[in-house]
């Protein structure tokens, strides 16, 4: 192994060849991650992707089998979790039970053996930016979930550090509070411009939050970039049925001479965003549910034939489940325009919008 | 549920039944079980309600009547003769020399035993390292092993210990160290022997615990002792009572050890109690035996009653091994 | 501590927007793992003496020591299975091995039965739950020798339960086990169980409240009686409890001792000796080590085939280590 390495440092986190084993197990392979300062990066994944590993590894929870962390410009491969410059809320908020809410939050300056009154400074500032000042005094046990929570963040706020740690921070509270808590972490996040790294399985809270989200599967980042690319242009397969919900229709056939055939349908392809369509015996289209129109008038080439099944009244807006050949397709449509079942009508497709991806690699093409 | 509204008609309009269901307490199936239970009850009640009554007798009733008539001339002599001058070979100071002795096993080997215990078991739950599984693997092991195996060599580590001690302090002009056949003898085997099942109990509560508090509190800069005793330890109030009552009464309760790695002047209560009851000599006192019995057994019995649903998960978290 | 190589470069962040920059930097090495949570494994000191010097170290000095012939002090003059050869040619370990055998099989069977009936009524949702549970579990707080004693005490054909029989008119009552060569393993039998029924009792309770109610509900609408819910369902699925119990009792039954110390001293004559009895008597009264460490090596295998086949079935095909 050689003993030098390139490292960005402009990066607020750098994170090189991380490799991570359990075992026999390779939880991380081989990762590179680079956060510039001030970004809000979230990893998203299901539930045992590695994204909450990759965090755990990132605070030093965890000793990763090889490669290299630096946080700021420092090699922070196997610092103590206090020593890396970083704030981590959790979950189940971690709130120390048997300490007030003042106590929770100068725990950690008390162990770096801060003068008293510069904490006292800190937790009052935190308090006041998270609003819980009338909460110092109490115990965890007697605030609501978001109280915990703010609680927790402001925990991780008086530590006066650059980067920001959420392991599923509102994956306990309810909807209702959640939505609330979202909007707050951002207005923070634009107050402080601190990096923050988040963790979320709730593709909403990653497309709101996120400066660039970071989609895993089994260890491996699939694809990075800005949640508008992520959701128009995802690079495979997993990330186009991850985001999206109802998620992205997928239509299996071939791409032969610019046009795509699938049983009954024929699409020209004319208009596709993407890499050059050479002719591909196995590809796959994915159309979007609001991607596609519904009309009375077939055209050749642009329209998919179909036949409703189910309607399905959202509120909103409302979900039209279709049948076309042996592929069956969803479709939003204003709640206006319901269709009843065994209505025959046609797709429309923004070719603009699609992505198709080769069947063999997954990749999108 | 059985029999609270028992025999109450069903009040309503209309035909039909309604309400809850009628149950008789004096139903055929209410009589069985009940009868069972208190028969039962009775059974096990019965050895405890012999010792009492037979310790306030005098002995001429004991010879007269019979070990389940109460007594009816009450006396306390046997307790006081059973305390203070009933004798073991050459001593008549009576139990109170035992129950000393094992006031003074107890109060060291509790604590020592519990302290080492949920430290090990916190270190197991949060700070695991490799091969640390595997040892505690065999720890669990060797809780299976009969005392039998390993008395003898023990005997041979302690002297050794001792050996080893005194070397020091010899050195350092403080005389020779004995270890076997002391107090501290005693006291480091119960914590030998305490190991496996106490150090089991605090590393399952320790798991128990989020383990998201132990990650804030290493993010929070506390190392392995301050998570430990900020952040665990008031949370283990609950498991260190557990520990208590299993240990108390374990430690008290035990025969084999003191027998073994005591001498005669620090016999606990228990090996005392033996010597007194069984001993050949003499005119069999039967209610002074009772009362010393039931004065052993005391202890326990008050950890017991006092403790109540604690006990039971003592042991039942005592029980379930592996 | 990391040897952290901190940017010599720094200076580029004063340009905002640029391209990133590269800088070349020594990348840390991973720190000794010896001394890696360091804490953690000092604190792990006392469980991994344990474990090599008591459980492992002295199990093998025991078992290597049994193939000696010491006597007063241990030596290692090896002759081969000579002691081994003594032990199963002697009249006293036949003797404890039968009543181990007898007593064991009852042990066994009565305290599952008695245990799970118990539970079973308890289960019944009485009213004085508790106090049934408390009378029937408290003997377990007590020790082996105060339960010896005390059941010594109500067998005694002078005074106990004979005496209280034939006074009631049946004069040729006879209950005297523990005078009887032939019925005193059932008079430790009786003392035993009634010491130990109540933790197997509180073990299956546990284990039947831990079933999930609907199964009841369920029963209740296919119309299958109580008893046979029981029987055919509950104790199918409080498996894990019945093996749990099963593995106690029998850790237990192989290490009986205080008992019989207690209400026999293993008389009349040899006959209610038990095999811990009788490696106890060889290694500190007679002076007979190596025959004493042979009885002590059986006893382990004993125990070990036992907890083979259970290991088996709990963690079978799993590998349990970390």
């Amino acid at each position: 192994m050689n003993t030098m390495t390139a490292v960005n440092t402009e990066s607020s986190i750098s994170i090189r060849d991380l490799t991570l084993n359990f075992g026999a197990v390779q939880v991380l392979k081989r990762m590179d991650l680079e956060v510039a300062p001030g970004e809000f990066i979230v990893l998203l994944g299901p539930s045992g992707c590695g994204k909450s590993t990759l965090l755990n590894c990132i605070a030093g929870l965890l000793d990763i089998t090889d490669g290299q962390i630096w946080i700021k410009g420092k090699n922070v491969t196997w610092a103590e979790p206090s020593e890396r410059g970083i704030g981590m809320v959790f979950q189940s908020y971690a709130l120390y039970p048997q300490m007030t809410v003042r106590g929770n939050m100068s725990f950690g300056l008390k162990n770096q053996k801060m003068p008293q009154a510069e904490i006292d400074a800190r937790v009052a500032r935190a308090a006041e930016i998270l609003q819980i000042q009338p909460l110092l005094d109490r115990k965890p046990g007697a605030l609501s979930g978001g109280q915990r929570q703010r609680v927790a963040i402001g925990r991780a706020l008086v530590r006066d550090v650059d980067v920001f740690l959420f392991d599923e921070p509102l994956s306990n509270l309810d909807a209702k509070l959640r939505s609330e808590l979202r909007v707050e972490i951002k207005r923070l996040h634009n107050k402080l411009n601190n990096t923050m790294v988040y963790v979320t399985h709730d593709q909403i809270e990653a497309l709101t939050l996120a400066d660039r989200i970071a989609v895993m599967r089994g260890g491996v980042i699939q694809q990075l970039d800005e949640p508008q690319t992520i959701y128009n242009r995802p690079a495979n397969l997993f990330v186009a049925g991850f985001i999206g919900s109802p998620s992205m229709n997928f239509i299996h056939g071939a791409v032969k001479g610019g046009k795509f055939y699938a049983e009954g349908i024929v699409v020209d392809l004319a208009g596709y965003e993407g890499g050059a369509l050479i002719d591909r015996p196995k590809a796959i289209l994915g159309l979007r549910p609001e991607h596609l129109t519904v009309t009375n008038t077939a055209v050749a080439g642009k329209t998919i034939a179909a036949t409703v099944e189910i309607d399905e009244n959202l509120g909103a807006d409302s979900l039209l489940w279709l049948k076309a050949g042996d592929n069956q397709i969803s479709v939003r449509i204003p709640v206006e325009d319901r269709l009843n079942a065994g209505t025959s009508v046609h797709l429309e497709v923004d070719m603009s919008k699609a992505s198709i991806f080769d069947a063999e690699t997954e990749a999108r093409v | 549920m059985a029999d609270a509204t028992a025999n109450t008609p069903a009040v309503g309009i209309g035909p039909g039944p309604r309400g809850a269901k009628p149950r008789n307490a004096f139903a055929p199936r209410n009589i069985m079980l009940y009868g069972t239970l208190i028969i039962v009850a009775i059974y096990y009640a019965l050895p405890l309600y012999v010792m009492i009554v037979t310790s306030l007798k005098g002995m001429p009733e004991i010879r007269m009547g019979n070990i389940f008539a109460p007594p009816l001339e009450v006396t306390f002599e046997p307790w006081v003769k059973a305390w203070s001058t009933a004798c073991t070979g050459i001593n008549c100071d009576g139990l109170s020399r035992g129950f000393w002795n094992s006031v003074w096993i107890l109060v060291p080997s509790v604590v020592v035993s519990i302290t080492i215990a949920s430290v090990t078991g916190y270190a197991l739950a949060n700070w695991k390292f490799k091969g640390s599984e595997f040892f505690f693997a065999v720890l669990l092991i060797g809780a299976f092993i009969p005392y039998q195996v390993m008395l003898y060599p023990i005997v041979l580590v302690l002297k050794n210990l001792g050996d080893g001690i005194s070397f020091f302090t010899v050195a350092l002009g403080l005389g020779k160290v004995q270890v076997y056949g002391t107090l501290w003898g005693l006291v480091i085997v119960h914590t030998i022997f305490g190991m496996p099942i106490l150090t089991l109990l605090f590393r399952n509560y320790f798991a128990s615990l989020p383990e998201e508090l132990f990650k804030a509190g290493r993010v929070d800069g506390a190392g392995f002792w301050g998570i430990f005793f900020r952040i665990m330890l008031p949370m283990s109030l609950p498991i260190f009572v557990v520990a208590m009552i299993l240990q108390v009464t374990g430690i008290w309760n035990d025969f084999l050890f003191g027998v073994i790695y005591t001498k005669p002047e620090i016999y606990p209560m228990t090996v005392q109690l033996n010597n007194i009851v069984n001993s050949v000599q003499g005119i069999k006192e039967y209610n002074v035996n009772m009362a010393a019995t039931l004065l052993t057994g005391l202890v326990p019995l008050i950890v017991y009653f006092v403790s109540g649903k604690l006990f039971v998960r003592g042991i039942a978290a005592g029980a379930v091994k592996g | 501590m990391a040897d952290t190589g901190i940017s010599s470069s720094s200076g580029a962040r004063g340009a905002p927007g640029s391209v990133a920059t590269q800088a070349t930097l020594p990348i840390a090495r991973k720190p000794s793992r010896l001394f890696r949570n360091l804490a953690s494994k000092i604190a792990l000191v006392p469980m991994i003496l344990t474990v090599l010097v008591i459980f492992v170290g002295c199990t093998i000095w025991t078992v290597v020591h049994s193939f000696t012939s010491s006597k007063l002090l241990p030596k290692l003059d090896f002759v081969g299975l000579a002691q081994y050869e003594r032990l199963w040619g002697n009249d006293r370990w036949m003797v404890s091995i039968k009543n181990l055998a007898v007593y064991g099989t009852c042990s066994m069977i009565f305290s599952l039965v008695i245990g799970f009936t118990l539970a079973a009524l308890l289960d019944r949702k009485i009213r004085f739950e508790n106090t049934f549970r408390t009378i029937i579990l408290y003997p377990f707080a007590l020790s082996f020798i105060v339960t010896g004693l005390v059941w010594q005490w109500i067998l005694n054909p002078d005074f106990g339960i004979e005496k209280v029989v034939r006074d009631l008119g049946f004069e040729s009552f006879v209950f005297d086990p523990l005078h009887s060569d032939q019925f005193v393993i059932y008079g430790i039998l009786i003392a035993g169980l009634w010491q130990g029924t109540g933790l197997v009792m509180c073990l299956m309770l546990a284990g039947i409240r831990g079933i999930d109610e609907d199964i009841w509900k369920a029963s209740r609408i296919e119309g299958i009686p109580v008893w046979k819910t029981y029987v055919q369902i509950i104790i199918p699925m409080i498996r894990p409890v019945i093996v749990t119990s099963v593995v106690l009792i029998a850790s237990g039954i192989v290490k009986v001792y205080d008992l019989v110390v207690a209400q026999t001293s293993g008389g009349p004559g040899t006959s209610s000796q038990m095999p811990a009895l009788y490696v106890m008597d060889r290694m500190f009264k007679d002076q007979n080590l190596a025959q004493g460490f042979a009885a002590s090596t059986m006893m382990l295998v004993a125990v070990a085939i036992i907890l083979i086949p259970w290991a088996y079935l709990e963690f079978g095909g799993k590998k349990s280590r970390g």
